[in-house]
């Protein structure tokens, strides 16, 4: 009920200022109550958009909550990143998937301006048909300037209701302050008051899962990743439990993170790409897991490991299968490599004769050379090995 | 057992002793009340719809239990007839509108699912004032509803075709909704029994909203007895309907035979001042008098706010009314009359589609919520709604039940109050103070006017204490007129 709303007084932290000036700032939330939704309004899509609006009733009846924020933020950046931040809280406890596009999270954001260094707010108007984060971002960069234009040309700006007109990419008129609409709201008496004993709060509480703000910290503490790592691991509760599910199955936390961020959401993205009909079987934790142990150990090249990772996620086999049936041979016999590595010095006596006068840095040329030779099946500290003694005979 | 031997008056019990007995099959029952419904609907105009493929598939159902040997339901095969604001599956539901004159819903009300899993044969859909907004049946876009105790007299309302189905033995039971006195006072007006449960002790799922804060469905009857059993068949939590409470449903028939024990009657005087028929007085205060013969203690008390109430009510129901009939727009729901622009077919859809009285609560309560006029009137009556409540809980600190009349008056002539809706309105003076406390209230017939037009007597009881009521109420009518055996 909008009188009585189910939680009042929150805030979010969000991050601003960019990788130059890191800093955490703090958005209030001044309320969260409950509503049924009407309908979603469909103000393009159409052959006719241009002259109508269509109306989805499929929602029709389904409860919301909308949450209103206080007037907090001072750039599209800081909107950006506090309905970043809100997403991910809403996920992670399932509240909601947050599809945009489905209307599961729908955001209207006010905006107003002020000469720098006044106090009290500029009027107000409210931008709607935000359906994207993207969107959000355009539309209130445009309302900002467009306010502005209006004020330094002399005029003022009116209270009402704008909508965003996505393709050409400006806010128009929906309906001002004169139309407003009187809804005759009142208490509805279908809606009971909820009373939430102490009791019922603690079950809630120790239902809730960790939240993203101390899952960063506990990663970078915890795993000895970066805060960057964190964020991008993060991002969402399922990425996150898969990477501690890969560092359960005993891969080192480091490679796993980057291997998760560079390897896997490559793939990921792709796969997710529109118009991607592949299917594909991505590996269990386990299975990537112990290709990051294999690499960990020496026994195959990273590059090995990058080669056959998207057979990997094709069939869903484990590291081991794939190599087998790729035919790829494990360079650690010592002998074969000794073979490559004089094969390498002799063609090179120039470089040989460098080396041997004190010239250290043509070893990392020779390094390259067998690891080209062997395309990246040889351990490299191996072939360091193998290449130094060959190079000191 | 041929049609011309059956018996013309079914109560539930006598139901199952033939079903039994196999004196009568629940098909047989069932083809006795449709012939009944063919010869005098026409005349009575309680039936808007009948779904006999509905009845016989249930009263096939009950006999099949019965050719097996197995346990029957608590209502099994009884007839029974719904208000035509309750949802039924692919059963035309009109609430009484032009607006949905043609629409059929895809799901069934809580209470008619219900009645149907214990076994109740439903029949068809009972005529109504539309949007169960009047106190005659004579809002109903589908003609007015002859009163069967008393012809040419109306059977109340707003569910005027449940009362004249049962007192016209056209049904054995019947289902209607209370929002101001819509059960009580037909079951008043076509002397039956008529109970409005506790608000929230009978899911609303399905129900057409009109005030949905006051809104209850309950049973029509012509016993007590029979009113318990269709009430225990319904009762109870529902998780379609947040409103309806968990509190355990009893044995509602058994416990209303329980005999009294010196319970104290709470007789308000605002009940029986000015505007009160001399003859109901009459009645009434005799049956006061015959409750105290059964060892009942009478207490006389005041219920300061009781003067208020219609107005309060009027405020409230018509403020929820406006709300709740925005989405008869044309786009929906049943009826749309086209037109050139969206703001025009509105315009049209519910030009054509309301009736007056329709029309002329939307605007009272369109007007009452408004910027402006919302802390005068809404909030103003919900204050009053809140001292009305609290009348009736310092009453029940000196009674265990209020003694009332159900209506002012016996039933009135056909059209004699459709020009003055304010006297209309006064219909239900004595029955909207229980609607606003949310507590039961039963009327049973307590006797009839010099003119032969029954009379009601009311008892209310504070929130889910229907056994009590229904005790009470059954006592009298045992002492009073004690139904043959």
């Amino acid at each position: 009920m909008y009188e009585l709303p189910l939680a009042t007084a929150g805030f979010l932290q969000i991050e601003v200022g960019g990788a130059a000036q890191p800093a955490r700032k703090r958005i209030g939330i001044t309320r969260l109550h409950m509503e049924e939704d009407a309908a979603k309004a469909l103000h393009e899509g159409f052959v006719d958009s241009a002259k109508f609006t269509y109306v989805d009733f499929n929602r029709c009846g389904m409860p919301l909550i909308e949450i209103v924020s206080e007037p907090d933020m001072r750039a599209p950046s800081e909107a950006h990143a506090y309905l970043i931040a809100l997403k991910q809280v809403l996920e992670y406890t399932e509240v909601s998937d947050c599809n945009m596009e489905e209307g599961s999270l729908r955001c209207d954001a006010n905006v107003s301006v002020r000469i720098r260094g006044t106090e009290k707010f500029g009027t107000r108007t409210e931008v709607k048909n935000l359906n994207s984060f993207r969107h959000l971002q355009r539309a209130l960069e445009y309302e900002i300037e467009r306010q502005i234009g209006v004020l330094e040309s002399g005029g003022h700006t009116e209270q009402e209701t704008r909508l965003y007109n996505v393709s050409a990419g400006r806010t128009e008129t929906m309906r001002s302050k004169e139309l407003a609409h009187d809804y005759r709201y009142f208490p509805e008496p279908d809606l009971l008051p909820v009373t939430c004993d102490e009791q019922r709060l603690e079950e809630v509480r120790e239902q809730l899962p960790e939240l993203p703000d101390t899952k960063r910290a506990r990663f970078v503490t915890a795993y000895g990743i970066t805060s960057y790592d964190a964020d991008v691991l993060s991002a969402t509760r399922e990425r996150a439990d898969f990477f501690e599910e890969v560092v359960r199955h005993g891969a080192a936390p480091k490679l796993a993170a980057n291997w998760i961020q560079t390897q896997y959401l490559r793939l990921e993205s792709a796969g997710n790409a529109p118009g991607n009909e592949t299917t594909h079987k991505s590996p269990a934790a386990r299975e990537i897991a112990e290709l990051l142990l294999m690499i960990d150990s020496g026994e195959i090249t990273a590059a090995v490991g990058k080669k056959i990772f998207p057979r990997m996620w094709q069939t869903g086999q484990g590291a081991r299968s794939v190599i087998l049936e790729e035919g790829i041979v494990k360079m650690d016999d010592a002998s074969t490599m000794e073979q490559t590595a004089r094969a390498i010095l002799a063609r090179d006596p120039n470089n040989v004769a460098k080396y041997r006068a004190g010239n250290e840095s043509v070893l990392k040329f020779f390094i390259g050379q067998f690891m080209r030779e062997t395309q990246g099946q040889a351990n490299p500290q191996t072939a360091t090995e193998i290449l130094r003694r060959l190079l000191a005979e | 057992m041929s049609a011309a031997t059956l018996p013309s008056s079914w109560t539930i019990s006598s139901i199952r002793e033939s079903l039994l007995l196999k004196t009568v099959s629940a098909r047989e029952l069932t083809a006795e009340f449709f012939r009944r419904i063919e010869r005098d609907n026409p005349r009575i105009n309680a039936f808007l719809t009948v779904c006999p493929e509905r009845a016989f598939a249930a009263a096939d159902h009950v006999d099949a239990l019965i050719a097996r040997g197995e346990s029957l339901p608590p209502l099994a095969g009884v007839p029974v007839a719904m208000k035509d604001v309750l949802s039924t599956a692919g059963v035309r539901t009109t609430c009484g509108s032009k607006i949905l004159e043609n629409y059929i819903p895809p799901y069934d009300a809580t209470a008619v699912s219900r009645l149907e899993s214990a076994g109740a044969v439903i029949l068809g859909k009972t005529n109504c004032d539309e949007f169960a907004m009047g106190s005659s049946n004579e809002n109903s876009a589908f003609g007015p509803v002859q009163n069967p105790a008393a012809p040419g007299y109306v059977p109340g309302g707003s569910s005027g075709g449940s009362a004249a189905a049962v007192a016209g033995q056209l049904a054995v039971a019947a289902l209607g909704t209370d929002t101001g006195g819509s059960i009580r006072q037909p079951g008043a007006c076509c002397g039956i029994t008529a109970l409005m449960p506790t608000y929230g002790r009978v899911s609303r799922y399905g129900l057409t909203a009109f005030a949905s804060s006051l809104d209850r469905i309950g049973p029509l009857a012509n016993s007590v007895e029979d009113a318990a059993s269709v009430l225990a068949a319904m009762a109870g939590r529902d998780p379609l309907d947040a409103t309806s409470t968990s509190a355990p449903v009893p044995d509602y028939r058994a416990q209303c035979q329980e005999p009294l024990h010196g319970l104290r009657l709470g007789i308000p005087r605002q009940y029986f001042g000015e505007g009160l028929d001399p003859e109901v007085r009459q009645k009434v205060e005799e049956a006061i008098a015959m409750l105290e013969k059964l060892g009942c203690r009478r207490v006389d008390l005041d219920m300061p706010h009781t003067d208020y109430a219609i107005a309060a009510y009027y405020i409230i129901a018509t403020g929820e009314a406006s709300s709740n009939l925005a989405r008869y727009d044309g786009v929906r729901y049943g009826l749309r009359e086209p037109a050139n622009s969206l703001r025009e077919m509105y315009k049209r859809t519910r030009g054509r589609g309301f009736g007056t009285e329709v029309k002329r609560r939307v605007m009272l309560g369109t007007y009452a919520l408004s910027a402006g006029y919302y802390d005068a009137y809404y909030l103003r009556a919900q204050k009053v709604r809140a001292l009305i409540a609290r009348d009736f809980a310092e009453a029940f600190q000196r009674a265990d039940v209020l003694i009332t009349p159900t209506t002012p008056t016996p039933a009135f002539r056909i059209g004699e109050r459709t020009s003055d809706p304010l006297k209309m309105y006064l219909a239900d003076i004595y029955t909207v103070t229980g609607s606003l406390a949310g507590i039961p209230g039963i009327s049973v017939p307590c006797g009839k006017s010099t003119a032969n037009l029954p009379i009601g007597l009311q008892v209310f009881g504070p929130h889910f204490t229907e056994s009590l009521v229904l005790q009470v109420a059954h006592a009298y009518q045992e002492a009073a007129s004690p139904l043959p055996s």
